[in-house]
């Protein structure tokens, strides 16, 4: 018997019985549309959740700059002055792993606004590729500062939300001057608040500023050599706005040894930065990101091999497990979950198919009394529950996208449209239809001709 | 030559540890052309017989030639091929498909049949045997919506789409009143005539058993009497 008269005869049987049809594909129906749901509704949620742990920095790769050390001595981490803002074009521009990268100063200085005053936890003087390396774009007023302030040393900044709760009392910041060792800095924008980080940091007591204007105008140094005691001083100098570097204490390097000096000349950079801040393009790519801005810094600082590196990379580790584990937890929930409604659709079919199999009895007999032999009726109750099976897994394909789509629009949950989910439900429901439509079929196909004719 | 010949058939069910014996030693042998009325009260095996000469069944000792052929040790999928090809059912309950047109249904057996008919072949020749039985203007009715007298005609006509060389009729009257049990009787006369089908029924009514050209009467698991116009039993056991 060919094929194509098997499916007809399967549908023709289907078709007889229209509602017992409808009711047996409920059952797939509803599990492969709860499997298609969950996996659009949990992969939305799993991206979702990734990039929540992502914005805490997860994809982050900081790029401090070597230690020096003098007779033995090593000053720790960040001590020399390697770094240069062309380093962090360079890392954008040359590594396929980094989406994006920013010099970074840091200062800690006063502010003041009016007659209140504050010392932030951080002054970070960046680009504005900052804002989107630390997943900050979304402003809560204002806007950011652009590109042309960082090359023109423009006083304006960003504030973070336990500034605007310390200086300005709730009132809008935005267009307001504060003074960072007396330097007027109108403040633009106000980021979104933020919270403490996982080591207790508050992340919104920041200043963000251009790093051009932060190292020439306020700093003028490494912040490893300048702390507030230093700068407090300032206050005693004129303020000469114009001034390019009003207030330069201290060394811009660590005081070198002479013999070290002697024998190891090296020339003057005033375009050093503190670190350079880098975003791999995913968790995944950390690993190859470090490797690149590896090769990258060492060929641009001229270290031969062999030679140490004069920087660091850190990445998150710890974060980037946390992301991993998250991953692999929502997958494998998802699939436990699908398994769990296929299984429960599965014995739905089967369970159907057992009575539509012993209500047919007769309809059996028959057929074997004119001819069928026993795989045949196999065959005709196994197509029979395979075609069944694939309508209910387009019908549930339908359902689960809707209802996906549904929970999208109605509770503005972030939904993922998977079309791995979609090819899977539908082998999965015809392995269902074959699997549980198999004992039915099975249980038919050994029917004795005879008891099966006189059956009631 | 006959079409069928028994020698010695058997069969014992084997009710748990005790052995009923149904049919004791029966042998037989029925012509080409034969109309055969198989009577005999409830209990007598006339059931079982009928089922062992349908191919349905396999008796437990003896042997069953059915055109030349010695079917009692066939397998299974044989038995099945072999009641497609030479064999017609016509069954006391009609067994029609349910809300399947009549025409659909006496073309089914077509979809086990060896030789491929496409669906227009297929339905064509449905149409054809459904004229012949006097039903050209119902081909598309279904089971629900024809008589008694009609659904067991569309039976005939689906018993009779592989052409088969006998038909057996299983109390074809049961189900029927007296006007359309007579016309269903007509036409297997008519059949038998005409086409000269071998017609076997099972019945228990002597009315219909009057309409055949031989009877054979059994009870308790013997033939008790074979009144054919040609004496065949003695002769041939």
């Amino acid at each position: 018997m060919r094929v194509y008269t098997t499916a007809r005869t399967a549908f023709r049987a289907l078709r007889r019985n229209p509602m017992r049809a409808m009711l047996t594909t409920l059952g797939i129906v509803i599990g492969v549309g709860a499997v298609i749901a969950m996996m659009e509704i949990g992969a939305g949620s799993s991206t979702a959740l990734k990039k929540t742990i992502a914005s805490m920095g997860a994809n982050v790769l900081v790029i401090r700059p070597g230690t020096a050390s003098s007779g033995g001595v090593s000053f720790g981490a960040g001590s020399t002055t390697t770094l240069t803002p062309e380093d962090s074009q360079a890392i954008l521009r040359e590594c396929p792993s980094i989406s994006n990268a920013t010099p970074m100063v840091r200062a800690r200085v006063q502010v003041v606004y009016g007659n209140r005053n504050w010392v932030p936890n951080a002054i970070y003087g960046a680009t504005p590729a900052y804002l989107d390396v630390q997943d900050w774009t979304i402003l809560a007023q204002g806007e950011p500062f652009s590109d042309r302030d960082v090359l023109n040393g423009n006083r304006v900044c960003l504030v973070g939300q336990t500034i605007v709760r310390e200086l300005f009392e709730g009132e809008s910041p935005v267009s307001k001057e504060i003074r960072l060792k007396n330097i007027a800095f109108k403040v633009i924008g106000v980021l979104t608040p933020k919270g403490a980080n996982m080591m207790g940091f508050d992340q919104d007591d920041v200043i963000l500023a251009p790093w051009t204007t932060i190292k020439y105008r306020v700093t003028g140094a490494s912040s490893s050599t300048s702390n507030q005691s230093t700068s407090s001083t300032s206050s005693d100098s004129v303020n000469t706005l114009s001034n390019l570097y009003p207030a330069t204490q201290g060394g811009l390097y660590p005081e070198k040894a002479s013999v070290q000096q002697a024998d190891n000349p090296m020339p003057i950079r005033f375009e050093n930065i503190d670190q350079i801040m880098a975003a791999a393009i995913n968790s995944g790519e950390i690993a190859n990101a470090i490797e690149q801005v590896g090769a990258v810094l060492r060929e641009r600082h001229h270290l031969r091999p062999g030679e140490p590196d004069d920087f660091n990379i850190r990445d998150m580790a710890e974060l980037t497990k946390t992301l991993s584990t998250t991953t692999t937890l929502m997958t494998n929930l998802l699939l436990a979950v699908a398994m769990i409604s296929l299984v429960v659709g599965g014995v739905g079919i089967m369970n159907i198919m057992l009575v539509s199999v012993t209500e047919r009895t007769r309809e059996i007999g028959l057929r074997m009394a004119v001819g069928a032999r026993g795989k045949d009726i196999l065959r005709q109750f196994l197509v029979e529950a395979v075609v069944l099976c694939l309508t209910g897994g387009a019908m549930g394909i339908v359902l689960g996208h809707g209802g996906s789509l549904l929970v999208k629009l109605l509770l503005k949950w972030p939904v993922e449209t998977s079309l791995t989910a979609i090819a899977a439900a539908v082998l999965v429901s015809a392995g269902v239809g074959i699997i549980f439509g198999f004992y039915p079929a099975w249980k038919a196909s050994r029917l004795d001709p005879i008891e099966a004719l006189r059956y009631e | 030559m006959d079409l069928i010949t028994l020698r010695g058939i058997e069969k014992t069910y084997q009710m748990g540890d005790i052995a009923v014996p149904v049919l004791k030693g029966i042998s037989l042998a029925i012509r080409q052309g034969e109309l055969v009325a198989l009577t005999g009260s409830s209990g007598s095996g006339k059931s079982t017989l009928m089922n062992i000469l349908g191919c349905l069944d396999r008796p437990t000792a003896g042997e069953y030639w059915l055109d030349g052929q010695e079917i009692s040790q066939l397998t299974t999928d044989e038995r099945a091929l072999l009641r497609n090809r030479k064999l017609g059912f016509v069954f006391q309950s009609f067994n029609l498909l349910a809300r399947t047109s009549a025409i659909e249904n006496v073309a089914m057996p077509l979809t086990y049949a060896a030789e491929d008919l496409n669906d227009r072949e297929a339905r064509e020749r449905a149409a054809e045997m459904l004229v012949r039985v006097g039903l050209a203007d119902r081909l598309d009715h279904h089971p629900a919506q024809l008589s008694g007298g009609q659904q067991q005609r569309v039976a005939i006509a689906r018993a009779l789409i592989n052409h088969p060389p006998v038909l057996f009729a299983d109390e074809p009257t049961g189900n029927l009143d007296s006007k359309t049990s007579e016309e269903v009787l007509q036409m297997f006369e008519r059949l038998n005539t005409e086409d000269g089908i071998t017609i076997i029924m099972v019945t228990h009514d002597p009315k219909v058993a009057g309409h055949a050209k031989r009877v054979i009467r059994m009870g308790d698991g013997v033939i008790l009497e074979d009144a054919a116009p040609i004496s065949a039993t003695g002769g041939k056991a």
